[in-house]
């Protein structure tokens, strides 16, 4: 049983189709991750699945409610954490979870209950006269966060939740997805930080023009598409190394004037880097990063 | 009826700003008013036995209510659609478009409508109303209200910048008020422009209105109270169509 199962989705604008044939499915309790680059379609993917836009084809089922036929139903079970803060600058920090409570249908009364622990849990308990305008980047981002709690959601979907935060801000937004996830939530986060899906997410799709391109676990992926062991190569006479290194190592990619050597093992390259006095060079593991680079391509998306 | 919490939001920020928008939305209204009312009234002699300034009054009555619900529903509505992204906040929830643009024409044709009781007050304080019937105005101006909320909030959901309410404003409203009766009657206009007049809200509205003020009940007050409804009906209907559009790209 999954809260979130697409199938098939699609989505063109002007002509220009955004979302190819998704298929996703999201199991209760797990913090799923969608990842890709900049217009891969990972926005309309998660408006499509809340019912606020229409898919030209597919089926989505939320929390049992075919969308977006039923959204409304589904939304009232819903919460959602866009990707630019849309507070209202015309209220204080409670007034924003009053007025966003109503549009709930919650009684004065619940509400009133509510606000407090919803407040603590933001980190902003004793602010709630505070001005929207007042407050830092990171505390709105929270403030929204809280906004999307108050009807005590089964699900709750996260646009890029850390874009633009510092990274006190976003250690402290990840640690209370955490504990949302603690609690028995489901997340649906979109991302383009591979170390916050990396820490966050139990599985993740990559997607990319449109399509899902990988879909696992962050470790599940990383040893799928990936060799475990990179070298990083940079400095004056680069082209003449990568040369050597190609015949040593599966695979081996440039990136401005920078070589990626990717390896079951590096040792056996690392030696040719001795004589090299001219090379700067710095061994790792293989990351999600890497996976993503691989299949998303180098190339800027802008 | 979920669009009374749409409703109510907008209420909650005027009660913030209640100073401030009491005095901006009554203030133009009145100077205009008695400037005009008793500058112009010293000169003329009585019209349609009404004194100018009970004459103008209707009038303007109407005229201020017009331009309220057209303010909010416009400039404000706006601002809450584009520049905030409230609406989208609110979509978040288990609200649809349509009940946002419901709450939002109801919300500025309250808002009218404060502005044309208030206005109706002034009149009645100062002795400018011949007889209690005066109090049919309120529904009317709710009702102009309405008719020009909705209206507005087609020009709000089509506009892609501020620029386009400018058209609207200037081309339209400005026009409209001086063909529509509030500074003179309509027939010392050409017949042309008073088949233009009669097809628009405004003459309507003040076709009902002054004869309130003057203590009569007004005659084919079927129609003009029709001609609103119609005005707002279509409009409603209208906004929602272009909402939904705007909406779902």
């Amino acid at each position: 049983m999954s809260v979130l199962a697409a199938r098939g989705l699609r989505k063109s604008y002007a002509g220009v189709e955004v979302v190819c044939g998704v298929d996703l499915a999201v199991a209760p309790g797990e913090c799923f991750g969608l990842l890709g680059p900049n217009g891969a379609g990972k926005t309309t993917t998660l408006r499509l699945c809340l019912g606020l836009i229409t898919p030209d084809a597919g089926e989505i089922d939320l929390l049992g409610e075919p969308v977006p036929r039923r959204a409304r139903e589904a939304r009232a079970r819903v919460g959602v954490v866009p990707q630019f803060d849309n507070l209202d600058p015309d209220f204080t920090v409670a007034e924003n979870l009053v007025v966003f409570a109503r549009y709930f249908g919650m009684a004065a009364r619940d509400i009133e209950a509510r606000i407090p622990e919803l407040l603590e849990f933001a980190g902003l308990a004793g602010r709630g006269a505070a001005k929207i305008t007042a407050l830092s980047g990171g505390m709105k981002r929270r403030l929204t966060l809280a906004r999307a709690l108050i009807n005590d959601p089964q699900i709750i979907f996260m646009d890029e939740p850390t874009t633009g935060l510092d990274p006190q801000a976003r250690h402290l937004i990840w640690e209370r997805m955490r504990s949302l996830t603690q609690r028995g939530k489901t997340l649906v986060l979109t991302t383009h930080f591979m170390e916050e899906a990396e820490r966050l997410c139990q599985r993740l799709a990559i997607m990319d023009r449109g399509r899902i391109i990988a879909e696992g676990s962050p470790r599940a992926l990383i040893a799928k598409h990936i060799e475990p062991q990179v070298l990083e190569v940079h400095g004056p006479g680069y082209a003449a190394w990568m040369a050597r290194a190609r015949a040593l190592a599966p695979r081996v990619e440039r990136a401005g004037d920078t070589v990626f050597v990717y390896a079951e093992d590096v040792a056996p390259i690392m030696k040719t880097l001795a004589g090299e006095k001219e090379l700067a060079y710095l061994q790792r593991q293989a990351s999600l990063e890497d996976v993503f680079l691989k299949l998303t391509g180098r190339d800027l998306r802008d | 009826m979920r669009w009374v919490s749409v409703w109510r939001r907008n209420m909650l920020v005027w009660r913030k700003l209640f100073a401030a928008a009491v005095l901006t939305n009554l203030a133009d209204p009145l100077i205009m008013l008695f400037g005009l009312g008793y500058g112009l009234g010293t000169l003329l002699p009585s019209i349609e036995g009404m004194s100018y300034i009970a004459f103008f009054a209707a009038g303007q009555l109407c005229t201020a209510t017009m331009f309220t619900a057209s303010f909010e529903s416009m400039f404000s509505g706006f601002s809450r659609m584009h520049g905030q992204k409230t609406w989208d906040a609110i979509l978040y929830a288990p609200l649809v478009i349509d009940d946002i643009v419901t709450g939002e024409i109801m919300w500025a044709a309250s808002k009218a409508w404060l502005t044309g009781s208030t206005i109706l007050g002034v009149v009645v304080v100062f002795g400018l109303a011949a007889s209690p019937l005066v109090l049919l105005a309120l529904p009317a101006a709710f009702l102009v209200g309405l008719a020009f909320s909705a209206v507005g909030l087609i020009v709000t959901v089509l506009a892609r910048g501020w620029d386009f309410f400018s058209y609207y404003m200037t081309l339209l409203m400005t026009p409209m008020m001086m063909i529509s009766g509030v500074f003179f009657p309509v027939e010392r206009l050409p017949a042309p422009l008073v088949a233009v007049a009669q097809a628009l809200p405004l003459y309507h509205g003040v076709e009902i209105v002054r004869p309130l003020v003057a203590g009569r009940l007004p005659e084919d007050a079927l129609i003009h109270v029709l001609v609103l409804l119609g005005y707002a009906a279509a409009g409603y209907a209208a906004a929602i169509y272009f909402a939904r559009k705007r909406f779902s790209e």
